[in-house]
């Protein structure tokens, strides 16, 4: 490898990206397998989903803003709330996440590309195909039976609505396959960035001397190649039943319902740790660079991230307390589940550690960080209470779910997805975001985002319950759904501001440099954005931040670790 | 550009420690990693079977029409003896030795699966079971199904080696991915005896 780089340097010196015409430049990113340009690609395509699903969110919160409101049929409304929740899991969450990842980890452990370039863009069509596969559905959904269009059957498709008996037309088939094919496609990358990790690091970066990004980058690669095939498996053995003809989840031929809510569940809690982790690793970066301080216990930080991943493979049934399961069942599951908030608080305070006496600096991606630590907080307090069998019982399937896991995915992994993109966007363009935009950006959606879901929290608690497309007047909830709703118009505007700001910065941003931030991880060493081949010569790392050692000559790191 | 010049060792920066470590090859690492994730997905397969075991509502039955195969798994485990040689054959740079228990242990592969094909033609054709006969045809065929798409899909890459090798392109300087592929075959292996416990011992 190292002795194809001179010709990669002349090479790319000589393809003068910007006079090729569109065509060739569109081919230079089909062919590519460049993880920075699968991992923009990633991001891109997530971004676009997030578009399309929350306009299908914002059309739901219409049609609950008054009640009897009629704006669409139930069956609508079903379709919008089952392909709203399969996307913003599978083709925003997770593509943007592991889009930051395969852009970031490279860089940050001084290596050219991935350990399998070719598996990276392999994983991206596959997701990028199996993601078009949900929305195809829309058209080809109805089958040759005529029936249904989009797949209606919510994000977790319980057995039996799923068998050919209930769900007839090829709805859920493409469900199915979509899912199956992104997640095929995200454990391939997962594959792939945790090899690079353990094969790929610049000398001198022994694993205690990664920044926290890369530790959490393997824990939610481990993560996801332990949590995704169960998912797969599953999707398999209801394509087979589908097709074929089997009966794992067929009660009427002594199928278990109950055994799919496992299968799923078992994939379906550590998927918020898949989501969540990625989340925190850009906190870790992000609050330090902010505060001017080295991150609070950094051993103790990588060591509570691994018992999170540990332990979020043992609480799935708290999603199934209302199945009727024994009592031990429930106890453990709700011990189990507590046992998650230490490891969480853990990593609280040492956010709040790190922030503590040092210089802040408010700058956007801080302000994002800020809030995400507060949401994060209440978010994982609801959680709590939900972990109580009992006090689940009374409202599992009611609006304070909804509220809950919103808090958790809006207000934790979206405000960090931000905050990601306004701190790294320099590096991947050569330009800074607006700053003035970037306010406005961030204080509309983080009063759109409190008007709606803590107001649902309230409706929940009233007894709404989640996936009905409407509800009777004067039963206490109609301010909470009109405040709830008139919240989305406030994150609409919100996300408006962060369209106009990229799209202006694209054209005529500021130029930002090498190092905006005055930061420390490794790719604020090479050019923004970095060429081809990331860095000319391969660095060498004497501590966890290698670019202070760089800047201040007369106090390294490596003096104190 | 700075491009990280000014970081790499060959600069002013060169001041202080540096802690040398050796780096594993991508490829183990990457098919070690690819194992785990593989056997949790077996392992999933392998619950539904133990779940569904005795819930039949109709025959018939495991105990009626299941006989442990023991040739197939005698000739399935001895290969990965046969490729251990091979292997070892190949790191002490004897190509022929190589070629020949390369071709053992293709042979013993194809014998498996012609095996798998004798077993399920004969439940298929005078057992009548079927993947929508019962609960026992659904998982036992998905199970013995999976395990035998991963057998199918090693011996294409066995067979692509020895291709390779009877054209005279092998030599010892391929045995590192020779070896990554061996240890697939070992992994396959490895779940074939969990698929034959959990099959025609615990699940009869
Ligand atoms: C942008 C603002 C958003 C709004 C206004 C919104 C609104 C909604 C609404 C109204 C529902 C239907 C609730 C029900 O009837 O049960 C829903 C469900 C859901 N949403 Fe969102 N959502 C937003 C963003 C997100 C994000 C960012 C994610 C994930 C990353 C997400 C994940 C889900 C999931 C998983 C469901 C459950 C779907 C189901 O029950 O099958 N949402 N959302
Ligand atoms: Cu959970």
């Amino acid at each position: 490898m190292a002795g194809s780089i001179e010709h990669r340097i002349a090479l790319s010196a000589e393809s003068d990206h910007a006079s090729l015409p569109i065509l060739g430049r569109a081919h230079e990113w089909v062919v590519t397998v460049d993880h920075k340009r699968l991992g923009l690609m990633y991001i891109g395509g997530g971004l676009v989903f997030f578009l399309i699903a929350g306009l299908q969110a914002a059309t739901m919160r219409l049609q609950l803003a008054i009640p009897n409101a009629g704006i669409i049929a139930p069956q609508v409304f079903n379709r919008l709330l089952t392909v709203h929740g399969t996307a913003m899991v599978f083709l925003v969450g997770m593509p943007i996440l592991t889009g930051f990842l395969n852009y970031l980890v490279p860089l940050m452990i001084g290596a050219r590309d991935l350990a399998f370039p070719r598996l990276n863009a392999f994983g991206f069509w596959l997701w990028l195909f199996g993601s078009l596969l949900l929305y195809f559905s829309y058209i080809g959904g109805d089958g040759l039976y005529g029936a249904g269009s989009a797949p209606d059957v919510g994000w977790f498709a319980y057995a039996p609505l799923t068998e050919r008996a209930f769900s007839r037309g090829n709805s859920t088939d493409y469900w199915i396959l979509s899912i199956l094919l992104t997640s095929v496609g995200s454990t391939a990358t997962a594959i792939n960035l945790l090899t690079s990790i353990f094969c790929m690091r610049c000398e001198g970066m022994t694993l205690r001397k990664m920044p926290v990004l890369v530790w959490l980058a393997a824990v939610v690669s481990f993560l996801m190649c332990v949590v995704l095939p169960p998912l797969s498996a599953a999707q398999a053995m209801l394509l087979l039943d589908r097709f074929l003809g089997a009966h794992f989840f067929d009660t009427q031929a002594g199928g278990s319902a109950i055994l799919w809510q496992h299968f799923f569940w078992i994939f379906g809690h550590p998927e918020v740790y898949v989501l969540v982790l990625p989340a925190f690793a850009f906190a870790n970066e992000i609050i330090p660079v902010f505060s001017r301080k080295v991150i609070f216990g950094y051993s103790v930080m990588v060591a509570a991230s691994c018992a999170l991943a540990f332990i979020s493979l043992g609480v799935w049934a708290h999603h199934m307390f209302s199945v009727g399961m024994a009592p031990a069942g429930n106890a453990f599951f709700a011990a189990s589940t507590m046992l998650v908030s230490i490891p969480t608080g853990i990593k609280i305070f040492n956010w709040i550690g790190t922030m503590w006496g040092g210089k802040i600096r408010f700058r956007i991606p801080m302000m994002f960080s800020v809030g995400f630590l507060a949401q994060f907080l209440i978010a994982g307090l609801t959680g709590i209470m939900l972990a109580v069998a009992p006090f689940d019982w009374q409202l599992t399937d009611t609006y304070f779910v909804v509220a809950h896991f919103h808090y958790v995915l809006i207000g934790a992994i979206v405000f960090m997805i931000f905050a990601a993109i306004y701190y790294w966007f320099p590096k991947a363009t050569g330009k800074m975001l607006g700053e003035r935009l970037g306010k406005w950006h961030f204080w509309l959606f983080l009063i759109g985002f409190h008007m709606t879901f803590d107001t649902l929290h309230f409706a929940g608690l009233r007894g709404m319950p989640r996936r009905i497309y409407t509800y009777q007047p004067g039963r206490g909830l109609d301010t909470i759904n009109l405040i709830a709703s008139i919240g989305v118009i406030f994150q609409a505007a919100g996300i408006l501001m962060f369209l106009i700001n990229v799209i202006r910065s694209l054209r005529s941003g500021k130029p930002a440099g090498d190092d905006p931030w005055d930061a420390w991880t490794l790719e604020w060493s090479t050019s923004s954005p970095p060429p081809e081949y990331n860095f000319a010569e391969l660095p060498v790392v004497r501590s966890r931040r290698p670019l202070w050692d760089l800047k201040h000559p007369e106090d390294p790191d490596w003096k104190y670790e | 550009m700075s491009a990280g010049a000014a970081i790499s060792g060959a600069s002013a920066y060169s001041a202080g420690p540096v802690e040398t470590t050796t780096l594993p090859s991508r490829g183990r690492v990457g098919i070690l990693v690819l194992i785990l994730t593989e056997s949790v997905f077996f392992s999933i397969f392998v619950a539904a079977y133990v779940f569904y075991i005795g819930k039949n509502l109709s025959g018939p039955l495991p105990k009626d029409v299941l006989a442990p195969p023991i040739v197939n798994t005698i000739c399935l485990l001895s290969s990965s003896i046969t490729i251990v040689l091979a292997m070892r054959a190949l790191q002490a740079g004897s190509i022929r030795a190589f070629g020949i228990w390369w071709l053992a242990t293709l042979a013993l592969g194809i014998e498996f699966m012609i095996g798998t094909a004798m077993e399920w033609r004969r439940l298929i054709y005078i057992d009548h079971l079927t993947i929508r006969t019962n609960l026992f045809g659904t998982t036992y065929y998905t199970l013995v199904g999976l395990h035998a798409l991963h057998v199918t899909i090693g011996l294409i890459l066995i067979l692509l080696v020895m291709i390779f090798t009877m054209m005279g392109y092998m030599n010892r300087r391929h045995a590192e991915r020779t070896d990554v592929l061996s240890w697939y075959w070992h992994f396959v292996d490895a779940v074939w005896v969990v698929v034959f416990i959990t099959v025609y011992v615990v699940g009869r």
